[in-house]
């Protein structure tokens, strides 16, 4: 009997554990109630304001759904305190926080739009915003923006604003905003004994330095870059080759197969590790376990690298023919379906492009706001590390947009199953952008 | 009222719960799936008819044409292997002892285990930089290959969780059916002076094709369904080399937003699962000892 029992409670433990697995995902979508409560404490208190009296007696708060991939983990704490703010000032909304991880966000809330249970607001990265606004989703700002006398479209950079705009017709707000830097590892560089990148550096230069680094020891690889859609279609750029030139697809162009040579030229010269190499390790862990003496990734590391054990800065990305940054940027829109597209809005455009919101955003480097107030960044500049935050905003100067179709998820499929091959060596580049060039134009027709 | 017209009725009562859970949850979303197969649907618009467009597509779709062929590959590799090692356990557990029954219930662990929870734990101990299979077999002098990122050995390593995972569960049902075997069948072998090889070989494996028959219908329709280990272990990849029938419907559907495409993917895999196990039951006949 009592072995009985120990292999019931053994059983159990192991339900137990794959339930608690079950469970701990559906914490991620929390609510800002809870969070929000010192805000709604002081709500009693409003009545006795005289503005208070006069919006007659406040009935029931209208009560929003947000939905975000990008504040979860890390910056729900900054996002409640932006929707204490805005509750503050707007006693007749509330807003309610639903999150989910990037990976699962784009199948959540197309499910819940599909079963006519939309958020009244949610975001979007300019990647998928193509998609969401063509079919029908995203409720037209125009009319809403026109009756808001506070709206105020210049304050937000005139292209991520009209980035979310199709045929002339706003379907999102630009919410942030980052950008892609070349990080480098001082000390290696200073054992290396060569000089510090610099804003100006060329493909040229960083591979030399990259030979100069791995020449230090077995475990230090000299530079790294994912060999993934995302780098491929911006070293493209700064080869001269786009995805697109008017109808046509140019993806197999000579600018293209250049920079898919170079990033694979990069493992198989040995400058960079191999997923191998690598074996289950992000390029991020890598970095600051001091084994990447310079490593291409977003300006969202900052935070993840300020405990480095070493002395590292960023520079703007080396260009080939032509310099080019990355430019991603998120939105936010309103449902189609809403019923409260009005109170929506105005918390977005709060959430956006207010002074309260984008000070907490830069105070918590939650990327960037879109906006043109550049007295918003002193704090960011002044901050460190890195020393040469300048650059994050110098490599704005020259970006380079994702090529955007329809079938996005798919084009970013193919795409990159064809680098992979390219990179096991089992096609050249020119034989996987050709076919890459005939399977998109199979998604656009 | 008759006692047997009440009885009658009380058949019903009982049925009606698991027949209601049968219709809302697997007849439904079958005719459902069916009537979307014929369909284009993103999920956001309203569905576009398409008669047969996204059969003919499927006809000339490359990635799910891999994946046809890897599931093949991965039952081919699979099955064999679960029901051999199944059945070896069983036979070496089927006595009354206290290792005997301890290890039943270890072997039998990690088929209550949840797909996602051991998939993790192995895509750690498979890891080649610092996994510990790598480092056992360092301990050897052997240089461990990069299991889940090389092409080959991520279908092994695949097939060989898999086993791992299932085994327990072949061992259950093959224990059943070694129980069910009349002892004196193996009295009488012995009285005649089989050694126990021949014991296995004319008596007990005879006597235990019901349980072969049953285990291997259940593997394989299981086994066409092959999914959480690759999506969690692999990923389909690498290069698509472990691309599965099931991960190509879950990526269209959710992934791609192309609900009718996935619905005629699986309508695809129930014929295949439909026929290969409509053949199975016919084959029987030829091979399946029923007793008495």
């Amino acid at each position: 009997m009592k072995k009985r029992i120990l292999i019931l409670v053994g059983v159990m433990a192991l339900l137990a554990a794959a339930c608690g697995g079950g469970a701990s995902t559906t914490t991620t979508t929390t609510t800002a109630e809870e969070a929000t409560a010192p805000t709604t404490t002081q709500a009693p208190a409003e009545p006795t304001t005289t503005q208070a009296t006069t919006t007659a007696a406040p009935a029931e708060p209208t009560t929003i759904r947000y939905f975000t991939f990008s504040a979860a983990p890390d910056n729900l704490d900054v996002l409640d305190e932006m929707i204490a703010a805005f509750e503050a000032q707007n006693p007749d909304v509330k807003v309610e926080v639903e999150t989910a991880p990037f990976g699962d966000y784009f199948t959540l809330l197309q499910t819940q739009i599909a079963g006519n249970d939309a958020p009244d607001a949610f975001e979007l990265n300019f990647e998928s915003f193509v998609s969401f606004a063509s079919k029908g989703v995203l409720a037209d700002l125009g009319p809403l923006t026109t009756a808001d006398s506070d709206f105020d479209g210049a304050a937000y950079y005139q292209r991520a604003f009209d980035a979310f705009a199709i045929d002339g017709t706003q379907y999102a707000l630009p919410e942030s905003y980052s950008t892609v830097m070349l990080f480098y590892n001082k000390d290696l560089f200073d054992q290396a004994g060569i000089a510090y990148p610099n804003d100006n550096w060329t493909w040229t230069d960083e591979r030399a330095a990259a030979e100069a680094i791995n020449a230090l020891g077995d475990n230090v690889w000299g530079s790294f870059a994912g060999v993934h859609f995302w780098e491929f279609y911006k070293a493209a750029a700064q080869s001269g080759c786009s995805f697109f030139t008017g109808d046509q697809v140019t993806v197999n162009g000579a600018g293209c197969v250049e920079a898919l040579d170079f990033m694979i030229g990069n493992v198989t010269s040995g400058v960079q590790p191999s997923a191998a190499d690598m074996g289950g390790v992000s390029d991020g862990d890598m970095f600051i376990n001091g084994e990447l003496g310079m490593i291409t990734t977003g300006i969202w590391m900052f935070g993840a690298f300020a405990d480095a054990p070493f002395e590292w800065d960023v520079v703007v990305e080396p260009g080939n023919t032509q310099g080019g940054s990355h430019f991603f940027a998120n939105g936010v829109g309103v449902s189609a379906a809403s019923d409260k597209q009005e109170a929506a809005y105005r918390w977005l455009r709060f959430f956006t492009s207010s002074d309260e919101s984008a000070k907490l955003r830069i105070a918590a480097s939650w990327e960037l706001p879109t906006l043109t107030d550049q007295s918003l960044y002193d704090a960011y500049l002044a901050a460190t590390p890195p020393a040469n935050r300048e650059a994050v905003l110098k490599s704005l100067e020259n970006v380079v947009v994702p090529p955007v179709i329809e079938r996005q998820n798919e084009m970013q499929d193919l795409l990159n199953g064809l680098i992979e091959r390219a990179l096991a060596g089992e096609m050249t580049s020119q034989e996987a952008l050709d076919q890459a060039k005939a399977e998109i134009e199979a998604l656009l027709n | 009222m008759t006692w047997l017209g009440s009885a009658r009725r009380w058949w019903v009562v009982f049925l009606a719960p698991s027949f209601a859970l049968l219709l809302l949850f697997t007849v439904v979303p079958i005719v459902a799936a069916g009537v979307l197969s014929l369909f284009e649907w993103d999920l956001l618009t309203k569905p576009e008819f398409v008669a047969l467009g996204n059969f003919t597509e499927l006809a000339g779709d490359r990635q799910f044409r891999a994946a046809v062929v890897h599931t093949l590959v991965f039952i081919a590799g699979y099955l064999p292997v679960v029901m051999v090692v199944g059945l070896s356990l069983a036979l070496l557990l089927n006595r009354r002892s206290r290792l005997a029954g301890v290890s039943r219930v270890v072997f039998f662990m990690p088929v209550v285990s949840a797909w996602v929870a051991v998939a993790l734990m192995w895509r750690w101990m498979l890891n080649s930089r610092f996994g510990v299979i790598n480092w056992m077999l360092s301990l050897v002098g052997i240089d461990g290959p990069q299991w889940l990122f090389e092409r080959g050995w991520a279908m092994v390593s695949v097939i060989a969780v898999s086993v791992w995972k299932d085994a327990g569960f072949v061992m259950i049902l093959f224990l059943a059916g070694l129980q069910a075997i009349p002892a004196d069948c193996r009295e009488a072998a012995f009285v005649d002076g089989a050694n126990p090889w021949q014991t296995f070989w004319k008596i007990t494996l005879p006597l235990l094709t019901p349980t072969v028959f049953l285990v291997s219908v259940i593997l394989l329709i299981n086994s066409f369904q092959v999914f959480e280990q690759v999506w969690i272990l692999t990923g389909g990849g690498p290069l698509e080399s472990t691309t599965v029938v099931v991960e190509q419907i879950v990526r269209n559907a959710f992934s791609f937003g192309r609900m009718g495409y996935a619905a005629a993917m699986s309508w695809i895999l129930f014929a295949f699962i439909f026929i290969v196990t409509l053949i199975q039951t016919r084959l029987q006949r030829r091979w399946v000892h029923y007793g008495g």
